[in-house]
């Protein structure tokens, strides 16, 4: 293969990887933050106690956070089907992977917000705070730093979920490397697709540690 | 002879009578957990918190005072009995009307329980910003607030740049923020250094001084009852076994728990010893033990001088420390002398012309 062949895989698959990544992280989290607040603050004696609701919806995503991906990807067709109106190609990968954040992103959430000193709600409760200005005033701006890791933590691992999605033909770098390094025998695809990986990989966690300090004030020194 | 410390504290009892008092407990008790398995923290409580006041409650870890001042803002609620709150029952408050009683009542803690992510201005800004205030209303209140607390300088610093000291000044302005007209405190200084522990609380006394703040506070240091608060409770085991003002509870306890928690601080416990050779009747050639209590005015006066002179025997001094309880000069002297028939006679005569409090501990060898 060309340089500039091996190239121009390696972009369109890369665009490919970002766009499921993307979306996918984005649309899951949203939906994983307040199911994950959720988790964290409806037990007993809490700020919204529901604790049968608390429990049930524990158990779903225990149950998705359970089911290999691989599987997931493959039961939920007619799901897909129904929301995109295909079930292959990237928009198709889309699916399955929002959902595999969701239950991962929300679990993350909530044990940020576990993290956080109870004495602050207590504080907050004595002010006459309401539980949803203790949300948004105290929980979600103390977790700010932690939970701004939980994303990059669930990018990171929805790069390495979005190389299965290769079974539905949603593309992305793991696909070109299963295709091209392995059923063809090219290695330095394989090479090339792993390098652009980790170095994807990298430049996401550094962006995420540092905008994670950025908002962490916790151990400044004067 | 008269007693003018006595007699104050006659007087600050009248004054309290004379306004409603801010807090009133009523036969509170506060059961935890379930019928089978029960704890009582707080078992038939009767109590009134003086408008104005500072009132401290004392008790060991586990007594019930965090349920005690708890339940005054409804952070806890009884299992039986009245919380009436300036007139308010918290009992029967609706969770809208929980808010609004914890908007009129500030509170300060151990841990300062700020937030790490605001600065010292928008910690204190948070309750304002809680009870929808604007921007400019509340830029308005926390700058005087911060002053106050002698913080002006680090509205812009973030908690972790601040030492515990200035911590719980940022608390103290928070709590005030929302000019409340009671202020509870929770082992307020019972992180901090003996020295910031002193300032913090010339701060609140001082903000009670000036506002006119009823304050109660919650410690198991006897050292912040004795500076600060002219007003007592003493709990043991989820009960209120001795209260009053702070300078008679102190001076003369009653209760077994009030004299243990005392004997920490002023210098009353005998040295080891002294308390192991202490027999109950006295033999020929021994010496009796005597601890002599000085407060008001015998405190100034030149007593053990006169005492020598007077029993005309010698006198040996063992033990003793002059302390302030309330603002109020307060002494403690263990003596001994032979325990002579005719001296302890002359002794006693002698007391009583002074007006001096004695106890007989024992007699030594």
């Amino acid at each position: 293969m060309s340089p500039e062949m091996l190239f121009g895989l390696l972009w369109k698959s890369l665009l490919q990887t970002l766009h499921m990544v993307a979306v996918s992280g984005l649309i899951g989290s949203l939906i994983g933050l307040p199911i994950g607040v959720f988790l964290a603050t409806s037990g007993k004696d809490e700020l919204f106690p529901a604790p049968k609701l608390n429990y049930a919806i524990g158990l779903v995503v225990n149950a998705a956070r359970s089911t290999p991906f691989i599987i997931m990807v493959v039961a939920i067709i007619p799901f897909t089907r129904l929301l995109t109106g295909t079930s292959i190609g990237t928009t198709a990968a889309i699916v399955p992977l929002t959902i595999a954040t969701v239950p991962f992103f929300a679990r993350l959430v909530e044990a940020a917000i576990r993290e956080i000193d109870k004495g602050l709600i207590e504080a907050a409760r004595a002010m006459g705070a309401t539980p949803m200005q203790i949300v948004f005033k105290v929980l979600l701006a103390e977790a700010r730093p932690a939970i701004l890791l939980a994303f990059t933590m669930t990018i990171v691992s929805l790069i390495g979920y979005s190389a299965m999605v290769g079974a539905v033909g949603g593309g992305g770098l793991g696909d070109l490397g299963i295709r091209y390094g392995y059923q063809r025998f090219m290695p330095d695809v394989m090479l090339a697709v792993v390098i652009v990986l980790i170095v994807l990989v990298q430049l996401v966690q550094s962006a995420g540690d540092a905008l994670a300090r950025r908002f962490d004030k916790r151990n400044r020194k004067s | 002879m008269t007693f003018p410390t006595v007699a104050a504290g006659a007087d600050r009892h009248e004054r309290a009578q004379a306004a409603p008092p801010m807090v009133t407990f009523e036969a509170v008790t506060k059961r935890y957990g379930s019928a089978a398995k029960s704890f009582t923290a707080l078992d038939g409580v009767d109590m009134t918190v003086g408008r104005g006041e500072i009132t401290g409650i004392i008790g060991r870890s586990g007594a019930g005072k965090s349920t005690l001042i708890r339940l005054v803002n409804g952070l806890e609620k009884a299992s039986s009995g009245k919380v009436i709150v300036d007139g308010t029952e918290v009992g029967r408050l609706n969770d809208a009307g929980l808010r609004g009683l914890r908007r009129e009542v500030g509170m300060i803690f151990q841990h300062f329980n700020l937030l790490s992510s605001r600065t010292a201005f928008d910690n204190v800004a948070l309750p304002l910003e809680i009870a929808g205030l604007s921007r400019a209303e509340i830029k308005g209140k926390v700058e005087p607030l911060l002053d106050l607390v002698g913080l002006g300088d680090k509205a812009a610093s973030y908690p972790s740049e601040l030492s515990g000291g200035q911590k719980q000044r940022v608390g103290i302005a928070r709590a005030l923020a929302t000019s409340p007209k009671l202020l509870l405190s929770d082992e307020a200084t019972s992180a901090l250094d003996p020295e910031t522990t002193q300032s913090i609380l010339a701060l609140l006394k001082q903000i009670n001084a000036e506002l006119g703040l009823t304050v109660l506070l919650i410690t198991h240091e006897m050292e912040v009852v004795k500076t600060i608060a002219s007003h007592v409770a003493v709990i043991d085991q989820g009960r209120i076994v001795e209260q009053g003002c702070t300078f008679d509870v102190f001076t003369a306890p009653k209760h077994e728990t009030t004299r243990i928690l005392l004997s920490s601080t002023l210098g009353t416990s005998l040295p080891e010893w002294l308390r192991s050779g202490l027999k109950n009747e006295p033999s020929a050639g021994d010496r009796i033990l005597v601890r002599l209590t000085f407060f008001g005015a015998t405190a100034f006066q030149p007593l053990t001088a006169r005492l020598v002179t007077e029993i005309g025997g010698d006198v040996n001094i063992l033990a003793g420390a002059i302390e302030e309880i309330a603002g109020e000069p307060f002494g403690t002297l263990v003596v001994s002398y032979p325990a002579a028939p005719e001296i302890i006679d002359r002794a006693n005569r002698f007391f009583a012309a002074t007006g001096l409090s004695t106890e007989v501990l024992g007699y030594v060898a």
